[in-house]
């Protein structure tokens, strides 16, 4: 496991072998919950290694049920979805964990676990990976520290504000420094300062070779920063080259 | 083990409350079944090679004047002979002669000419082939048909203790297994539930990388620390029980119940239970977790 902290104090840019190529790609997939109708319809588009989308569309749309397909809490109801190059329906059970640890996810509902401080949520992709305490107790800290919870590091979950807890789950997806991020609305509750700030450090993690998918409804920040975009509409994804 | 961090919130749970208790009981029931079974086993041992060697067969004198009892006497210790020699896994039978039977006699009777014509019982020696095992009950049946004739019934009442002994440490086992599928029951319940109570940080813990044992050993370390726990408070309930009634042999002593207490492996059993049962639970928990989680989606 690389950790982020230890990658920006060096200031050296690896790239590893494996996150050339593409690292997402979906053919032809559909998706329907239940007996419902499909929700993403004939999906089909590629993400280079080292790219960086938007992903917008209206609420409803399903931006949070496609990202759910890249990070494998969803199986597709048809097509296949290929992730770092190999189709994730061959994947057998033991081999999940690796990839997932490949992958980092900042979920629109945050998802901490309520019983553990800001720092041990943090912790967590670290102690599954079987990163040393000394590693754990020196970079997640500072990390914490970066996204403006210095003071909130044993603070549990629900002491914090909804702008503060967002930011936990930020630092928790990218301290293991994943070759993908999926972050679903991850400005959605701080202030344009803190989503600036936010958005550099994807765009910091991106220069390290991470590939970024964001998906936000907040257009100032899809005209600010000049991405190109994955729209959804209708059950359909369109690639859009930057505003 | 018990102080490994623990990223599940599992020490608030309820589910695992009566554990514990339920280890307790375990522990302490085996504690008095491994107990039981070895101070029944050396006194069968002790038992055991009593009847294993020798048994003897007594022959009542028949009714009638002094030569004919004889003669019918004889012919019936003949019969004797005949049966035992009939059975397999007796080696030897040997009626004793009359005057060896008087010159046992004489220091309680005094003189042999007043007892010479005294109607006596008779008295075979039986040598047991010590490789063979014989049924004493059904021997002394076989023995029984010849009138007079019986098989010394001290020794077939010790053949049938030995055999209750032996039935009562089969119930033991028997009571054991069962509390051990009960105990490892509850284990698998409290571990379902929590991982049904647990679900979203059990969710999470996979999305973000962890194998299934990692979630498994965590629901393995709670049951080892519960089962630890209630194995401390059931010995520690067993230990007092021993000593009352290892002390109700001693004021026994000299009678027939030999010495109950307990070998020294007999006490290092005993002790090892608590971290036997808390390593059951343990293992237990570990392969629920296992197959609960890998017959997920
Ligand atoms: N678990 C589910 N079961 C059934 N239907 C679902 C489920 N999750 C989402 N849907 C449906 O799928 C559609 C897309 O939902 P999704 O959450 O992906 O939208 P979204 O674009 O993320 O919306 P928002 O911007 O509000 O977060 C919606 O119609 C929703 O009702
Ligand atoms: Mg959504």
């Amino acid at each position: 496991m690389v950790i982020l902290g230890r990658v920006l104090e060096t200031g050296t840019v690896q790239r590893q072998a494996a996150t050339r190529g593409n690292v997402v790609q979906f053919k032809s997939v559909g998706l329907r919950y239940g007996s419902g109708p499909e929700v993403l319809q004939d999906i089909a588009f590629t993400l280079p290694a080292g790219s960086f989308h938007f992903l917008t569309g209206l609420s409803g749309a399903g931006k949070s049920s496609l990202l759910r397909l890249m990070y494998l809490a969803q199986r597709p109801t048809r097509g296949r979805v290929l992730l770092f190059e190999k189709d994730t329906a061959d994947l057998a059970r033991g081999q999940m964990p690796a990839l997932r640890r490949r992958i980092g996810v900042v979920f629109q509902e945050f998802r901490l676990l309520d019983h553990l401080s800001a720092l041990d949520n943090v912790a967590l992709p670290l102690r599954v990976a079987g990163v040393s305490e000394t590693d754990v107790q020196r970079y997640v800290p500072e990390l914490l520290t970066w996204v403006g919870l210095a003071d909130q590091l044993h603070a549990k979950p629900h002491t914090l504000s909804g702008g503060q807890k967002q930011r936990v789950a930020i630092a928790r997806a990218v301290i293991g420094r994943p070759d993908l991020l999926l972050a679903d609305e991850p400005t959605g509750n701080v202030d344009d300062q803190m989503a600036m700030r936010l958005l550099y450090l994807f765009e910091e993690l991106n220069k390290l070779g991470t590939t970024v998918v964001i998906a936000t409804h907040n257009e100032a920040l899809v005209t600010r920063f000049r991405h190109p975009r994955l729209i959804i509409d209708h059950g359909q994804v369109s690639q859009v080259a930057p505003l | 083990m018990i102080g490994r961090r623990s990223d599940l919130p599992l020490a608030k749970d309820s589910t695992g409350r009566f554990l514990p208790l339920l280890v307790a009981l375990m522990v302490f029931l085996s504690a008095v079944a491994v107990a039981g079974v070895i101070v029944l086993e050396g006194m069968i041992h002790r038992w055991d090679r009593d009847v294993a060697g020798t048994l003897t067969v007594q022959v009542t004198p028949a009714a009638g004047n002094p030569a004919e009892s004889a003669r019918l006497t004889d012919e019936r210790v003949n019969a004797a002979i005949a049966v035992l020699q009939a059975t397999p896994g007796v080696a030897s039978s040997r009626a004793l002669p009359k005057d060896e039977l008087l010159a046992l006699l004489q220091p309680w009777l005094g003189s042999m000419e007043l007892l010479r014509d005294l109607p006596l019982p008779r008295l075979v020696d039986v040598t047991l082939d010590q490789r063979a095992h014989v049924d004493v009950d059904a021997l002394a049946l076989k023995v029984g048909a010849v009138p007079g004739a019986s098989l010394d019934d001290h020794r077939v009442w010790l053949s049938r203790l030995i055999a209750m002994s032996r039935t009562i440490e089969w119930l033991a086992m028997g009571a054991l297994a069962l509390i051990s599928a009960v105990t490892s029951a509850t284990v698998i319940y409290a571990t379902r539930t929590g991982m049904e109570v647990h679900r979203e940080v059990i969710d999470v813990l996979h999305l973000v990388g962890a194998q299934d044992d990692y979630v498994a050993r965590q629901f393995a370390d709670r049951a080892f620390t519960l089962g630890l726990r209630g194995g401390a408070l059931g010995l520690a309930l067993a230990i007092p029980a021993f000593v009352a009634v290892s002390q109700a042999g001693r004021r026994l002593e000299g009678g027939f119940v030999p010495d109950l207490s307990l070998p020294v492996y007999g006490w290092a059993l005993v002790m090892a239970l608590p971290l036997v049962a808390a390593f059951l639970a343990m293992m237990t928990a570990r392969i629920t977790v296992h197959g609960t989680l890998s017959r997920l989606p």
